[in-house]
């Protein structure tokens, strides 16, 4: 296609054009709309209406300008099914929509990258405020849109963080198929994400939001227009999220090779379904109670506000229902990874596979029974508060499956101390410490000292960061080199792990102890005495980020300009996707494959656990 | 692809994102923060340091004075001009005599109990030229508080009916207005937060939104500086 | 060939009996790690013995760590053994481990321990929790009561952006800007906001309850010897959230009556104005705010 063909074709470009569009579309019909409306919201200067239909416009134009309305208009038409968005060569089909699974992952891997550097960027910055503790760096209500900001885009863009990249991507090649059950939808989800957090990197523009991650009404209800970007942020990663989830389950469901039956699946398939069943059921609920926040917020109805009939209980709970699902969204994929991995490089099968597919589905079904302990002091009904101490102890029993499958997987092993399983091992590290320090929150009577404050900041960020996030970088080290066929620096690798390593355990590990001084959650100001912790914290801070850079210079350098061919199989996996060519060719396989067991066989003998259709088996 | 283009290609992504960083940043630092405002020290070198504040409480700021018109704000004289800043530098162990004049009309207090002044000198405040140790709480327009130094008083508002109300900021001593007095004194050096605690922004629930939320509207700091 | 996998030979099989020195190893470093936690970080636990919730507290956090220490010396143990123990040896050809899948008897000696000891916790918190509340809010209807809560010296607290006032019903309703609470008495705090969600922290006395608004949200605590102690704001309120602190202080009875007389004193001027009931045209007391057109104050 000539170089002008492309540029008028649908593409990012047209996107962002129709987008801006849309955007002012919007922006002047909800004006039009609100000159009817009720009277004294003409006080607060702002059209809360606009923003939402200003942004709506805007999406629904971006993914009209990349081509979605395209295939739908065609069918109606009367035109076959096709896929003639896979069709595209070279790097433009990089930037638009592309129905190639592999090129879809790649696509997330970078867009995620982004945004999770910009909300590491706003880490930063809430350090910086932190290092004193009365000066002020930052405005008191931009240092908490900062904070918001921080929590909002990791917590948004990492719900996705390993299957948007890593599970579309392989879990077509893990279970034999050559493409998604649903690839428009695949794409969609992916620039619905990005559409997602552009919107949220724009809410400073309108005042930011004074919320936190959380958004709690009724402070969400009084909050500045910056407040809407969050909504909207919140909803399109909602719907990006069911939709993901939803593809990923019709896939393994449905698409799987002859001969791969449940028990011969990889585990990490096993950890994406049971990620994408919480997906499917817990975002819906996010984008139910942020509609109804929206409607509070310009519709002037009460759901949550308390003096009109409404309760502020109302959205803790909606919020909670999906909000602890949600920290399972994020940390199953790194179970998942850890024991899909850890075979690989310990040269063992998995040990207990049974096992470890019931502690990921286990943590997934009883990820819906634990959310009131979020809610311990706010005046729950107390006989509630044992049930939800019992039921949130209990989940660190699959929990511990994952643990025990682990460490047995290694025990007597041949292990190698390459970068993908030194990530691996700082995950059993950091999650131990993550998962006890939830044993102390789980309490009531201890979660009455620690809730609230930088303790179960900690917390969360051991088990978060240090849970998805290592695994994250692991996952990239592993699968990269297949994705691109470029080899990733290893030394570099190796420095980069170490450094975030030591680093993220000196940033965090103070904060358990701030957080038993005394010092509560995103708060601009705190005590004189906590001054040189906060400081020890913010300069390690500062370093961790700088690890981040070294990770961003081997990325850089490895795929610019060392270029080194990465070899089809540089791990000596087992497992189907290193026996293909790095990268992958657009079609997977020559032929479909025919699987005759799980791809732990290490030790085992020379006996492949597939073969291409059409040739002898190598087992029964 | 030539190195020396893919070089050229990473400066100029890295300067990029230099640019939108730094761009980011300062925009945040400026974001909803008030410039400092050095109130006058007499008695500065000699005996103990005496500060008039003059500040004015109005309806409405304006387009001239803020990009939000209908918000209500707080406005400080200085240098014989009415500007909207609400961080005050002021000396440490000073006093510190404050008058108050209020374009705004009435709106009640959520909580009656700040209609009850304390924390200044008598615990009183005068209400044109009148003492008075606590106002009606339905009369109270707007209010003034520093929780670190234990200072609250209420402002009366203007009645509904006064002639001559003031439309936008800043506001004329011919426009209806009340007149508060108070003293109250600094002592250690410090950041001393000071909001009102009316809830006065109307279209917000709770009333607690856009002015009340921001600085440089209806909240501020007291900078107390050593000598 | 793309079905070929990467098999290689298996290391020569190795006798010695490794699960039983680890097993030695952790016994001996729990035995020795466990009293050590509990003497020396034990006492350094918060919140402190201001009042006998914050000792409640403090003995479980204490509980907790000691039952917690032999799990980290478990995995320290495990992984420093294995880690160096197994190790592949460098510059040697990759060799696969034994194949080693299951253990069925391992797998059901963790399912019951790991079972049993989340059953202790659980019950053993909820044990703790029951006596008498914990210093937790509650909610209007409390069910863990202490001993003698019916005569509870009662404060509310409102929490409002961004400050806690304080109303003592026993003094006739007087309302203050300071919490001060008279030494060795069981308090009852009902916590309360009158706009967006708070949470009234006692830090030294380990009392946390979130102010919703509309919700009464009542805490006990038994304040013991005088002390002071900070109150912070733990639920994020908005713009000063971060600033919305100031001490409280418990007070041996002669000085809690001075202070409670100058407290009513400052309070008599309004108190005509308190103790109206809204429809008899005192001071509007709304959750949300809405005023007429007419009342506008911009």
């Amino acid at each position: 296609m000539t170089v002008a063909r492309r540029l008028l074709g649908f593409n990012l470009l047209t996107g962002a054009i129709l987008g801006v569009v849309g955007w002012y579309v919007g922006w002047f019909g909800a004006h039009a709309i609100h000159g009817l409306s009720i009277e004294y919201f003409a006080d607060t200067d702002y059209n809360e209406l606009s923003v939402y239909l200003a942004y709506i416009g805007g999406v629904v134009g971006f993914l009209a300008g990349l081509g979605f309305l395209n295939y739908p208009l065609a069918r109606l038409r009367g035109y076959p099914p096709s896929l003639r968005e896979k069709e595209g060569a070279g790097v433009g089909r990089y930037f638009g929509l592309c129905t190639d699974h592999k090129v879809v992952g790649i696509q997330y891997l970078w867009g995620i990258g982004l945004f999770f550097f910009i909300g590491g960027l706003n880490a930063m910055l809430i350090r910086t405020e932190l290092l004193r503790p009365s000066h002020q760096v930052f405005p008191a209500g931009t240092y908490l849109t900062i904070v918001g900001l921080h929590g909002t885009m990791m917590m948004g863009i990492m719900s996705s963080g390993i299957l948007g990249p890593f599970a579309n991507y392989l879990i077509p090649i893990m279970i034999g198929a050559r493409r998604m059950a649903f690839p428009r939808i695949e794409a969609l989800t992916f620039w619905l994400l990005m559409a997602a957090g552009a919107i949220l990197t724009t809410s400073v523009f309108f005042g930011g939001f004074p919320t936190g991650w959380t958004g709690y009404a009724p402070l969400q209800t009084e909050a500045n227009a910056g407040m809407d970007n969050y909504i909207l942020f919140f909803a399109l990663v909602g719907i990006s999220m069911t939709l993901l989830g939803l593809n990923m389950i019709a896939t393994v469901l449905t698409m799987r090779a002859p001969g791969l039956t449940w028990t011969r699946l990889p585990i990490f398939v096993w950890g994406v379904l049971s990620t994408a069943v919480l997906m499917v059921l817990a975002a819906p609920v996010l984008v139910a109670t942020l509609a109804m926040g929206a409607l509070d917020r310009t519709a002037q109805t009460s759901f949550f506000n308390a003096a009109a009939g409404g309760s502020s209980y109302l959205y803790q709970n909606l919020f909670w229902v999906f909000g602890h699902p949600e920290v399972y969204i994020l940390a199953l994929p790194g179970f998942a990874i850890v024991l899909e991995l850890l075979p690989v490089f310990a040269r063992k099968p998995l040990w207990g596979y049974r096992l470890s597919v019931a502690g990921l589905l286990g943590v997934s079904l009883l990820s819906w029974f634990v959310w009131q302990h979020h809610l311990f002091v706010s005046g729950i009904n107390g006989d509630l508060r044992p049930f939800y101490m019992l039921s949130t102890e209990l989940i660190s029993i699959p929990t511990g499956f994952t643990f025990l499958c682990g460490m047995m997987t290694l025990w007597r092993g041949n292990i190698r101390f390459t970068v993908p399983m030194l990530f691996c091992l700082a995950w059993f590290f950091n999650f131990l410490i993550g998962g006890l320090s939830g044993v102390f929150l789980s309490d009531v009577p201890s979660d009455v000292t620690s809730h609230g404050s930088f303790f179960s900041m900690a917390h969360f960020h051991y088990t978060i960061m240090g849970g998805l996030i290592f695994t994250f970088f692991a996952a990239i080290y592993y699968w990269v080199p297949k994705m691109t066929g470029w080899e990733l620096n290893e030394r570099l690798g190796k420095i980069h792990f170490w450094t975030m390593f030591i680093f993220f355990n000196s940033t965090f590990f103070p904060l358990f102890i701030a957080g038993f001084e005394g010092q509560p959650r995103r708060v601009v100001t705190y005590a004189h005495h906590l001054q040189f912790l906060n400081d020890w914290v913010s300069v390690s801070a500062f370093c961790l980020g700088i690890s981040m850079l070294i990770f961003l210079f081997n990325l850089v350098w490895s795929l610019a300009f060392a270029k080194k061919p990465a070899e089809a199989n540089p791990w000596s996996s087992r497992s189907i996707e290193f026996q293909l060519p790095s990268p992958v060719p657009v079609h997977n396989f020559d032929r479909i494959p025919v699987f005759s067991s799980d791809p732990y066989g290490y030790g085992e003998g020379p006996v492949p656990n597939w073969v291409p259709a059409g040739q002898p088996a190598g087992r029964e | 692809m030539r190195v020396g283009v893919k070089l050229l290609l990473i400066a100029a992504a890295v300067t990029a994102a230099g640019v939108l960083i730094g761009f980011y940043v300062s925009h945040l630092t400026k974001l909803a923060g008030s410039p400092a405002y050095s109130a006058p020290v007499q008695n500065a070198g000699s005996g103990h340091p005496v500060v008039n504040l003059e500040i004015q409480t109005v309806a409405a700021v304006g387009p001239k004075l803020s990009q939000n018109p209908d918000w209500v704000s707080y406005l400080v004289k200085d240098n014989g001009q009415w500007k909207r800043k609400t961080v005050w530098d002021l000396p440490a162990h000073a006093t510190i005599n404050v008058t108050i004049y209020n374009f705004d009309g009435a709106s009640a207090l959520r909580n009656p109990f700040y209609a009850r002044p304390q924390g200044m000198v008598g615990n009183r405040i005068m209400v044109d030229g009148q003492p008075v140790d606590h106002i009606d709480p339905n009369d109270a327009s707007h209010t003034f508080a520093v929780p670190a130094l234990g200072i609250i008083l209420a402002i009366p508002g203007v009645t509904d009916d006064a002639k001559n109300q003031c439309g936008y900021a800043p506001c004329q001593m011919s426009n209806a207005h009340r007149t508060i007095k108070f003293t109250f004194h600094t002592t250690t050096p410090g950041h001393f937060r000071w909001q009102c605690f009316v809830p006065c922004a109307a279209g917000w629930i709770d009333g607690f939104g856009g002015p009340m939320q921001t600085i440089g509207y209806m909240d501020g700091f007291l900078n107390v500086k050593a000598a | 060939m793309a079905a070929e996998p990467n098999a290689a030979p298996a290391r020569p099989s190795d006798s010695t009996n490794h699960g039983m020195r680890v097993v030695v190893a952790w016994l001996v470093l729990s035995v020795i790690a466990t009293p050590l936690v509990a003497i020396f970080v034990g006492p350094l636990f918060p919140p402190g013995n201001a009042s006998a919730e914050g000792q409640g507290q403090v003995f479980d956090n204490q509980v907790m760590t000691a039952f917690v220490t032999p799990i980290l010396c478990l995995l320290a143990v495990f992984f420093a053994y294995g880690l160096i123990t197994f190790h592949a040896r460098r510059n040697e050809a990759i060799l696969d481990g034994p194949p080693l899948r299951n253990d069925s008897q391992i797998q059901l000696l963790w399912v019951v321990i790991t079972t049993t000891m989340v059953l202790f916790l659980a019950g053993f918190g909820t044990y703790e929790l029951l006596k008498d509340g914990s210093g937790g809010g509650q909610g209007p209807s409390p069910i863990a009561l202490p001993a003698h809560h019916q005569d509870a010296f009662e404060v509310q607290v409102i929490g409002q952006q961004w400050q806690f006032t304080y109303r003592y019903p026993s003094l006739g309703g007087v309302e203050s800007n300071q919490l001060i609470l008279p030494a060795h008495t069981d308090v009852a705090l009902h916590v309360t906001s009158l706009d967006v969600i708070h949470s009234f922290w006692a830090v030294e006395l380990g009392v946390k309850a979130d102010a919703n608004p509309g919700v009464d949200n009542v805490a006990y605590v038994e304040t013991k010897n005088p002390t002071t102690f900070h109150v912070r704001c733990a639920e994020l309120c908005g713009l000063w959230h971060g600033y919305m602190y100031n001490n409280g202080r418990v007070l041996d009875p002669g000085p809690w009556h001075s202070w409670a007389t100058q407290a009513a004193k400052l309070y008599v001027a309004i108190k005509p104005y308190m103790d109206k009931q809204e429809a008899d045209g005192g001071a509007p007391y709304a959750h949300s705010y809405l005023p007429a057109p007419d009342r506008r104050a911009g």
